[in-house]
């Protein structure tokens, strides 16, 4: 397999309702991201497309509607979808175009445009659910997460108000992101005592509604040297799906994570996760997921992320532990689906690349790691990037 | 990295005066969805009081939901079995908000219910009921780990629906 390097990325705004449409925010984050790769549309070879469900935007065959926006017509086009876990998988999706020999660039796209449902998205979201089984029951998706949470609380005697310093480290991380639309700081007591949806989720551990995009542009190693200057490298990429009977499951543990982390990992050649990834970019569109996650993908014993982040472990200021969303995550930055994996995905880029600005971590990071999750909490997708030592 | 990012933030003003331009769409899509053959014959031991599982002889699960392959040894599983309809809660949470994201003042209370009889040891995503009006209630009267049964429609009311059960309480009331 050939090796693939990271050109350049782009992001639009993250925003609860924006002007553009979904083909405008593809654009300006391809034109973004082009502009930071220095090429142009002429030098790209294929486009990969991800977004997550047509229902958002009640227009089907999204893909195509959003192809010109993206860069991709008249060009080898497709698009990429495990829900939640698509903004990740938009790095491997890239990735295995470029690696397999068939393509020596690719520009990966992600967007969301998620306000054009009415009343609230989440009605959009009950089509995840069985038919027979489960939707009967009056479902609505706050439920799956608030059950995966109150199992991993008591699996592992976990307070709330441990899960709840998640929301304030990513809300204040995200005060240095320009695409960030909520955040702040805020108090472990705001968080816990902020509105009840479904408990133990309250209000303020739950990522917003959001439009945006981002994008990314990827190159072989020939095209890539050839280009010069020192480049960040797409070292491992792992993706892995548990069953849909999702009350079948540990739902204290992601061991769907787990798996698609040792995929990344035994590509990468890493041995010991704690010590080879230097930061790292957790999905978190609940604060406990961040947890959830960080113990999936092996850098913390199972139920011991909570104690870690009371020791300040996940800091992005810690010089001894491994920065966790230094970005802001989805908690801060926003949680347009696709458009925020991809987002964690460009946020290592940045960190390994010293163009992170005010976000950059303190200690010398060679290497880092971002992961999503979705579909019915049965998708991992991890991808590993590096620089030279 | 560019810190001047494009993007247009609208506020709902900006909609109701008019300021942004919108259109609406009001599809109306309706589904008639076949149950199938493990579905199917587990609806109909519902109607009959019944909770049916599917149990594969190679790996010796007895599962729920049923379906009629065994997605582990991926072979077609061998018989149907009958489940007690007591369970324990793995997890449950407390919901004040619906589909459509408005509030509740009474909430639903979804529960996994790990069924008796299952091997190893499954549940399906079902309703508690008789556990309280109020969140401080409903954590009060109910713990992780605590024994339900199933409380059923009257036979004549049931229709061969999940909603047969129309919820599990704690074991003893």
């Amino acid at each position: 397999m050939r090796k693939v390097a990271v050109l350049g990325a782009g992001l639009t705004r993250f925003m609860r309702r924006s002007l553009e449409t979904g083909r405008e925010l593809c654009w300006e984050a391809a034109a973004a991201a082009l502009q930071d790769a220095g090429l142009t549309l002429a030098d790209i070879d294929c486009v990969v497309l991800g977004t997550a469900p047509d229902a958002f935007d009640g227009v089907h065959l999204k893909g195509e509607y959003l192809l010109d926006g993206a860069g991709g017509k008249g060009k080898p086009y497709v698009r990429v979808y495990v829900g939640g876990g698509t903004g990740v998988f938009m790095v491997p999706a890239g990735w295995w175009h470029i690696a397999s020999g068939a393509f020596n660039t690719c520009l990966i796209v992600a967007e969301e445009k998620m306000s054009p449902t009415q009343p609230h998205p989440q009605g959009a979201f009950n089509a995840i659910y069985d038919q027979f089984t489960e939707r009967p029951l009056g479902v609505n998706l706050l439920w799956i997460f608030s059950l995966e949470m109150h199992r991993y609380m008591q699996t592992y005697g976990i307070p709330l108000e441990t899960i709840a310093k998640v929301a304030v480290k990513n809300k204040k991380n995200a005060k240095d992101h320009p695409a960030s639309q909520v955040a702040g700081d805020f108090t472990v007591e705001q968080i816990v005592n902020s509105e009840v949806m479904a408990y133990p989720v309250m209000r303020l551990m739950v990522s917003p509604v959001t439009d945006g995009a981002a994008a990314m542009v990827l190159a072989s190693e020939e095209f890539a040297k050839r280009k010069g200057g020192k480049h960040v490298w797409v070292e491992g990429v792992g993706w892995n799906l548990d069953t849909s009977y999702w009350t079948n499951r540990d739902l204290a543990y992601p061991q769907y994570v787990e798996n698609a982390a040792r995929m990344a990992y035994k590509m990468a050649r890493i041995k010991d996760p704690r010590k080879e990834i230097h930061v790292v970019e957790p999905y978190d569109p609940f604060a406990y997921k961040e947890l959830h996650h960080l113990e999936g993908l092996q850098l913390a014993d199972k139920g011991q992320a909570p104690r870690r982040l009371e020791e300040g472990f996940w800091d992005r200021d810690t010089t001894t532990g491994i920065p966790s969303s230094p970005s802001g995550g989805l908690l801060g930055v926003g949680n347009p689906i696709a458009a925020a994996g991809l987002m964690k995905a460009i946020e290592i880029y940045y960190q390994l690349s010293g163009k992170a600005g005010a976000r950059q971590i303190r200690r010398n990071a060679k290497r880092g790691l971002a992961q999503a999750w979705g579909d019915l909490m049965q998708v991992g997708t991890v991808m590993i990037m590096g620089v030279e030592r | 990295m560019n810190t001047q990012l494009r993007g247009t933030s609208l506020r709902e003003d900006d909609i109701r005066t008019g300021k942004a331009l919108v259109t609406e769409w009001h599809p109306k899509i309706d589904y008639q969805f076949d149950a199938g053959t493990a579905v199917g014959q587990f609806l109909d031991g519902l109607k009959a009081g019944k909770i049916m599982g599917r149990q594969c002889d190679v790996c010796g699960r007895i599962v729920i939901p049923p379906r009629m392959f065994c997605e582990k040894c991926f072979r077609r599983n061998d018989r149907w079995v009958e489940l007690k309809h007591t369970g324990r809660i793995n997890t449950f949470s407390v919901s004040f908000v619906n589909w459509d994201a408005s509030r509740r003042t009474t909430p639903q209370v979804p529960a996994v219910i790990d069924i008796d009889g299952t091997n190893p040891s499954m549940g399906i995503l079902h309703l508690l009921g008789e556990v309280g009006q109020t969140l401080e209630e409903v954590l009060r009267r109910v713990r992780i780990g605590m024994a339900v049964e199933a409380v059923w429609k009257p036979a004549e009311q049931r229709e061969g629906a999940i909603t047969d059960i129309m919820y599990f309480r704690p074991v003893g009331g």
